[in-house]
């Protein structure tokens, strides 16, 4: 895939990058690679680590590097991230071609052939797929609307509000936060509802509203979901780490707390 | 045993293996695959305490002494249980075989506890194999693997009309224990491997049978939870979960500990070190020691005593495998211990 050369900016200048004109800043690189997510831990791919480098030529010919946790992490969702990384690089103006490559994986042939050919999954995994990722990927976002009504409903329970009297609140009733904006793009990715006006609890299978009779499960299973999705972004920070020598992802950052 | 403040704990530990992955047992043409395999092992190690980690070479190959000194000499284990991965098609002999533990074993008496495996996709072969396991090890109990790769197929479910033969089969040959263990290849490979819906219908199906979900479900333990909730026959395998969590991420272990709580409950739990991840020494004392920190985000989670400790550390699994627990280990009250296994 190719994207016409514009001149590009020359505002990059962090250390290491390869700054060019024209073709698209390596920042630019970044900011596009910052919009990809790990699908299960529903966080950037940089955050976590798992962007190797990141470079352009002066001809916009932009280079990625991709690195997991373990050699055996799963198959589909790596070539979602290694996917949705090759069309967010190849968007950028600034760049004539994008190569992404995973590194150290079981499936890394399969995975970047497929990717850099437009294969799809079914394709690239000859024989061992039937469908492509649309349901997985719907099915992990739903996962994230739990865990993000969690995360914007337990401040207001632990403020004392009645879990009963969460289910006539809509979303622009909440205060504004980063969870309750993510929690918005995850349901609007769904096709439900998240304007002001939308219902804070609503299934997020069909996008109906709770049940009262439902609430408490409601958000115990929200909460879980929460939990469940850290405890297996801290694991996979620490494996990363352990695999790589500690040695720093392009764009990584280092939660709070633990 | 393990003793603490005047307290006795019997300790099973339920998940625990012995296997051989030197270079010298690696298949050709699947190195990269065998390699990978257990470097993906030894990085879980890392995320226990540092002075516990070992070498890969070490790792990749650990001797019988090293086993009896770690779990039994160190490890205050009782009896222990081998679950056997077998992963033919990258190791020559097999990763860690009913055989290879049996063997090691037999110079051991009553320390082990020998469960077998089968695989669905292995036809008839596979039944009379079961079978001939069954009757020469004694096993009450199979470990099921369900992304091991078999000839092109990348995994299976639990569901899949072959697994349920075998299941029937097994329950048939007087298996009472499936410990069930998740990874991330299935077939076809669109589908999130990890899903464990499949053991909530077996869990329907074959009453008859407990299943150990072992690692809870990890990286699923929201769909664990959910599943485990709603069959009486379900249990949560903590191998990973206090191996991997307890020391590496305190907070998050807690979060876990207190959902598993809520959810699965105490009498459900069982402890699992998952040598030679990790060495149960550090973990056994851990736990024991443990409790939430005293923070109002752990508030509502139930609370896990002494008695809840002694259940989830050997006598759960004890009244799963059948194993004789003296008195003195019992908990006071009897009634503290739930029938019904």
């Amino acid at each position: 895939m190719t994207a016409p050369v514009t001149a590009g900016s020359a505002r990059s200048t962090a250390p290491g990058v390869t700054d060019v004109t024209p073709g698209a800043p390596r920042a630019d690189l970044l900011r596009a690679l910052e919009t990809v997510r790990d699908p299960e831990l529903d966080e950037p791919i940089t955050s976590l680590g798992f962007v190797t480098s990141c470079t352009v030529s002066g001809d916009g010919d932009a280079e990625i590097r991709l690195r997991l946790p373990t050699y055996f992490c799963a198959p589909n969702f790596a070539y979602l991230m290694v996917a949705d990384a090759y069309d967010a690089v190849s968007a950028l103006p600034g760049v004539r071609r994008a190569e992404v490559v995973l590194e150290d994986h079981f499936a890394s042939d399969a995975i970047n052939g497929g990717v850099a050919a437009q294969a799809g999954f079914v394709r690239s995994f000859d024989g061992e797929a039937v469908s492509e990722l649309h349901e997985l990927r719907a099915n992990f976002l739903r996962k994230a609307v739990m865990a993000g009504t969690d995360q914007v409903c337990r401040p207001l329970l632990a403020a004392g509000k009645d879990p009963a009297a969460l289910l006539a609140m809509t979303l622009g009733e909440l205060p504004p936060s980063r969870a309750l904006e993510r929690l918005r793009q995850r349901r609007a990715d769904l096709g439900l509802s998240a304007d002001d006006g939308a219902a804070l609890l609503i299934d997020p299978s069909t996008g109906a509203p709770v049940l009262p009779a439902a609430v408490p499960l409601h958000l115990r299973k929200a909460r879980v979901t929460a939990v469940s999705i850290e405890a297996n972004s801290g694991i996979c920070r620490g494996m990363l780490r352990h695999r790589y020598n500690n040695t720093q992802g392009q764009g990584e950052t280092v939660p709070p707390g633990d | 045993m393990y003793e603490s403040n005047g307290e006795k704990y019997f300790i099973v530990d339920s998940h625990m293996h012995y296997w051989n992955a030197a270079p010298d047992n690696w298949v050709p043409g699947a190195e990269q695959y065998a390699k990978g395999w257990i470097e993906c092992f030894h990085a879980y190690q890392g995320l226990g305490p540092p002075e516990t980690h070992w070498s890969i070479e070490h790792f990749q190959s650990y001797s019988e002494d090293d086993l009896m000194k770690d779990v039994f000499e160190d490890g205050h284990v009782d009896v222990a249980i081998f679950q056997p991965t077998d992963l033919k098609e990258w190791y020559k002999e097999g990763f860690n075989t009913t055989e290879k533990n049996a063997e090691m074993g037999k110079k051991h008496p009553g320390k082990f506890i020998y469960n077998t495996n089968f695989d669905p996709r292995d036809g008839d072969l596979g039944l009379e194999k079961l079978k001939a396991n069954v009757e020469r090890y004694g096993s009450i109990g199979v470990k099921l693997y369900t992304a091991e790769w078999n000839n092109g197929s990348r995994g299976y479910k639990l569901s899949d009309p072959a697994a349920y033969r075998y299941l029937e089969a097994a329950q048939n040959l007087g298996i009472k224990n499936v410990h069930v263990h998740k990874g991330p290849t299935i077939w076809p490979l669109d589908k999130d491997a990890f899903d464990v819906s499949d053991i909530d219908h077996c869990a329907t199906d074959f009453p008859e049978l407990n299943f150990i979900i072992e690692h809870v479900g990890l990286p699923r333990i929201e769909d664990f939870c959910f599943m485990a909730t709603q069959e009486p026959n379900v249990y949560a395998g903590l191998s990973v979960v206090i191996g991997g969590l307890m020391h590496a991420r305190p907070n998050f272990f807690a979060k876990v500990i207190g959902e598993l709580l809520f959810w699965v409950g105490e009498d459900k739990m069982t402890f699992g070190s998952d040598y030679g991840i990790w060495e149960p020494k550090w973990q056994i004392e851990g736990f024991v020691d443990w409790d939430f920190p005293d923070r109002e985000e752990f508030s509502d989670f139930p609370r896990l005593g002494i008695a809840g400790k002694k259940k989830i550390l050997g006598l759960n699994a004890a009244r799963l495998y059948g194993i004789d627990v003296p008195a003195e280990y019992q908990l006071k009250d009897d009634t503290q211990l739930v029938a019904g296994a």
